[in-house]
């Protein structure tokens, strides 16, 4: 700040802006943090309680005496991933989601590679159409789609929901990825073409590498949507338990256990461990890829 | 520079040509058949509920995968097979091909069958006319559902932008706790709408009036001198306990995004209107705002998409019981519950054509860019 001489205006405009970064905006931010964070924190407090005290007292009321043994177990959490079957359905998502992050990728990274190095009849339709359908409701799929499984007997098969992310998740991950390999620097390309590289080679050699960083954003936002997807696992795979995935678990535990809250703290904050921990350790990407994915249908 | 490969040298006899080429064929046809069948038995031990857990997972990460990738290499290495003149006009196909495929059995097709399906009968057997659409925009349930997902729309999308702005503005000024800050916000965009809704069935948890409230709403109300409520089958409010968790789970993505554009505002132009004598208000509506105009487009567009289609919040809360029905649970409800394929198709058009604009500009957005 060099300016020498300040209005008396310029004064209180000073002071204005001194109290606004001050210390009311740091409350007024705490308060908001706090009640952001109040609900999840009673669900894991709660959690970790016996389950005649969570229904006879508020969780809040662990922290008049926190360190006496008594008020805390973990017995929930055994509970549910044994007799409730969460440790299976914990399985069953990690089955579902793995397939259903890599196989998009690969199939829109080839995809996106053509449509942006290579020529061919169509291509522009072709890449509008792609981004036409990135907002179609996928709802308006579920029906032909669900009669077409009954008919391949892919009904509450892995294969089938691999399948169904993978449709659902593509234009989106052609769009993304296109966007980034498009501005690839042509000359690596060109070169590697004179050099005598098939389109094959410089793909997997050069541009793959080269991809990483998108690839990566385009992973955790389908990772995240896979695994706290609800409406496709219901659809294609059902609640049967030796198939359903955590967040159909969840949820017919909702259902059915709708007052017993042992069994539906503990089992939710199960099925939010991975995406808890994805958020720690890769906040960057985190971010970048809901952002950049937010545009799905 | 082909020297290495001898298969392209003129020099190499006809006869050695004729063998490389006829075991390039041989591969290119043994490979899909072996991998045909590695699918297949993959696909049966999948299906055998006997099956260790563990060696399932391992069998369908690797066919998942592995097919995926030998399926391109296969289909690469038949197009070389071909002559010269068509082979590179054949290859980008080889590379866009299967993902056209899947886009059309998976998105394409479908679509059309689904709008075909909203003119016919609850099983698709008789054409119905627009009877669909007349359940769909006029009888008593689904007015109720039209009206709560305009509830939705308004209310989230308004309350995630203005929230996510005026934290993002707040956040700004806090120095050094901000990233601490953001993430607690940002926090619920982690977690799956279920266990959301799990955290918020809990927060509006009833108990009868003697005992002592466990729920966190009731209990601050019970505590300010009201009595206990059933927030959820409170009509017609419990939609918006409903819309809370929304704007709880969508607000912190709001405010990272609007963060970043606003940190984007030139600092001179900040430091200009101060100079000039402007409130800090006034340099919020009249200079901020106006200069991340576009990013609050882009974060209202994909709110208002988002919350279009709401489902899991509804279905675990409430299963649209007491008129907080939604058009996503009841298409799920007509497909499921009460097997009418007719209602439950005209509802998945009902939610497309709302999109149609958003795919509109998107498609122009694209053209724009081409030029």
């Amino acid at each position: 700040m060099s300016v020498g001489y300040q209005s008396p205006q310029n004064i209180s405009n000073d002071r204005l802006r001194k109290f606004f970064s001050g210390v009311p905006v740091r409350v007024v931010v705490l308060l908001i943090a706090l009640v952001w964070t109040l609900p999840s924190a009673g669900l894991l407090v709660s959690s970790l309680r016996p389950p005649n005290d969570i229904v006879s007292s508020g969780w809040w009321t662990v922290f008049t005496h926190p360190f006496e043994a008594s008020v805390w177990t973990v017995d929930n959490y055994l509970q549910v991933l044994t007799s409730h079957g969460l440790a299976n359905a914990f399985l069953n998502s990690v089955l579902v989601t793995v397939p259903s992050v890599v196989i998009p990728i690969t199939i829109a990274a080839f995809a996106a590679y053509a449509f942006a190095w290579l020529e061919f009849p169509g291509r522009r339709f072709l890449f509008t159409v792609v981004v036409g359908l990135m907002v179609v409701p996928l709802q308006m799929s579920l029906i032909p789609l669900l009669r077409l499984y009954t008919q391949l007997d892919l009904n509450g098969t892995f294969l089938g929901v691999w399948l169904a992310h993978t449709g659902f998740g593509l234009p989106l991950a052609i769009f993304l990825l296109f966007g980034y390999i498009s501005t690839l620097p042509g000359e690596i390309i060109e070169a590697a073409h004179v050099d005598g590289a098939s389109p094959l080679t410089t793909f997997t050699r050069m541009v793959l590498p080269l991809s990483v960083p998108v690839i990566a954003s385009f992973a955790i936002f389908q990772f995240l949507w896979v695994w706290n997807d609800l409406l496709v696992a219901l659809v294609f795979l059902g609640t049967n338990e030796n198939v359903a995935v955590i967040t159909a678990r969840l949820a017919a535990l909702v259902g059915r256990r709708g007052e017993q809250w042992q069994v539906l703290t503990a089992g939710a904050f199960v099925s939010m461990v991975v995406p808890l921990l994805v958020f720690f350790l890769l906040q960057r990407y985190f971010v970048r890829g809901l952002t950049a994915g937010s545009v799905k249908g | 520079m082909t020297i290495s490969a001898p298969a392209e040298s003129p020099r190499v006899p006809a006869l050695k040509r004729l063998v490389a080429g006829a075991l390039r064929v041989l591969i290119s046809l043994v490979v899909p058949v072996i991998t045909f069948l590695a699918l297949r038995w993959a696909f049966i031990f999948m299906r055998d509920a006997e099956a260790n857990k563990l060696s399932v997972g391992a069998v369908g990460l690797i066919v998942g995968v592995g097919a995926v990738w030998v399926l391109y290499l296969v289909t690469d290495n038949l197009a070389s097979l071909l002559p010269d003149g068509i082979r590179e006009t054949v290859r980008p196909f080889v590379f866009v091909g299967p993902a056209l495929v899947i886009l059309t059995v998976y998105l394409v097709y479908p679509a059309v069958r689904t709008i075909y399906f909203s003119f016919m009968g609850p099983r698709s057997e008789e054409f119905v006319g627009l009877e669909n659409y007349a359940f769909a925009l006029t009888s008593s349930d689904m007015l109720i559902a039209l009206r709560n997902n305009v509830l939705w729309l308004v209310f989230v999308t308004t309350f995630v932008v203005s929230l996510g702005l005026i934290i993002a503005v707040l956040v700004d000024r806090i120095g050094r706790w901000e990233p601490v800050a953001k993430s607690f916000i940002f926090l619920p965009m982690a977690i799956s709408a279920v266990g959301a809704s799990v955290i918020w069935r809990f927060v509006y948890s009833f108990q009868p009036i003697q005992r002592p409230q466990i729920g966190l709403l009731n209990a601050v109300y019970t505590a300010l001198g009201g009595d206990p409520q059933g927030w959820l089958i409170l009509k017609p409010w419990n939609n918006f306990f409903l819309i809370a968790i929304m704007i709880w789970i969508l607000t912190g993505f709001a405010m990272v995004v609007l963060s970043a554009a606003i940190k984007g505002v030139p600092a001179e132009l900040l430091e200009a209107s101060r100079i000039d004598g402007a409130t800090e208000i006034r340099i919020f509506f009249g200079v901020i705002i106006p200069y991340i105009r576009g990013t609050i487009i882009t974060i209202g567009t994909t709110v208002l998409i988002m919350v279009l289609k709401v489902f899991d919040i509804v279905f675990v809360m409430t299963a649209g019981q007491h008129e907080t029905e939604v058009i996503a649970n009841r298409m799920y409800r007509e497909m499921f519950t009460y097997g009418n394929f007719g209602h439950s198709s005209a509802l998945a058009v009902v939610l497309l054509i709302a999109v149609i604009p958003v795919m509109i500009y998107n498609v122009r957005s694209l053209e724009q860019s081409r030029r």
